[in-house]
């Protein structure tokens, strides 16, 4: 798919959403489950508030969204330690494909994988969790992306 | 205000940020226009968060009562 705009919210000639403000652009790069989660947050938080969200995963991450390894246990940054990871757990977050089907519920979000680290892990769209939208390359994500891009 | 009849209770305390949000924004999906969600959070995030949601939704906040370490939402589904 290479709808440059998606399908969900109504958009201005300027490609701002009539009701949030521009596209939350994510260039989703890491692979631990607190990065994903909260990517995820934000995720949640810009189509609450009306904002179309495009997710573009690369590298890692998009390896966390292998149907097969979306569930397992991704670990932390390092920057975590024990205690961090401890804290973490302790407050029973729910898990990062699960807000982010939220996301998804609630508005206009979009997640491509991007099509050279498809290409780096040899896998195919059928390896894929069904969050996944499409593959696209770079380019077909900053023809979406309408603003700055955030990289998590 | 502390007339106004709840038509539906979501207790979210202990609920990490984004959930107390979440719940309100599913029950009022699935309510009436006219309802009145009541929402108990302990998030501090709540605080900020469910006022601009239901400003930004068109909703209305008819009351935002601080408790004893949690707060209590009252929300009215204007459309």
């Amino acid at each position: 798919m290479l709808g440059v705009y998606g399908t969900g919210a109504s958009r201005d000639e300027g490609g701002r959403t009539m009701d949030g403000e521009g596209t939350f652009s994510v260039a989703l790069f890491s692979g631990t489950d607190d990065k994903l989660h909260a990517a995820a947050v934000l995720a949640v938080g810009a189509a609450a508030m009306g904002r179309k969200v495009e997710i573009f995963l690369q590298y890692w991450a998009l390896d966390a969204f292998r149907a097969d390894r979306v569930m397992k246990d991704h670990g932390v940054a390092p920057e975590a330690g024990e205690e961090g990871l401890a804290a973490m757990l302790a407050q029973g977050k729910p898990h990062w494909s699960e807000l982010l089907r939220q996301a998804k519920d609630l508005g206009d979000v979009q997640i491509h994988a991007c099509g050279d680290s498809m290409e780096m892990f040899h896998i195919t769209k059928d390896d894929l969790d069904p969050l996944v939208d499409g593959i696209w390359g770079v380019a077909s994500f900053f023809m979406a992306a309408d603003g700055p891009v955030t990289f998590i | 205000m502390a007339t106004t009849e709840v038509t539906r209770s979501i207790d979210a305390r202990g609920m990490p940020c984004p959930g107390p949000l979440m719940s309100l924004i599913g029950a009022i999906r699935e309510s009436q226009v006219g309802d009145v969600i009541e929402v108990l959070s302990s998030d501090e995030g709540s605080k900020t968060d469910i006022p601009a949601w239901v400003a930004k939704a068109g909703h209305e906040l008819a009351e935002i009562e601080p408790d004893d370490g949690f707060s209590r939402f009252i929300v009215k589904k204007a459309r």
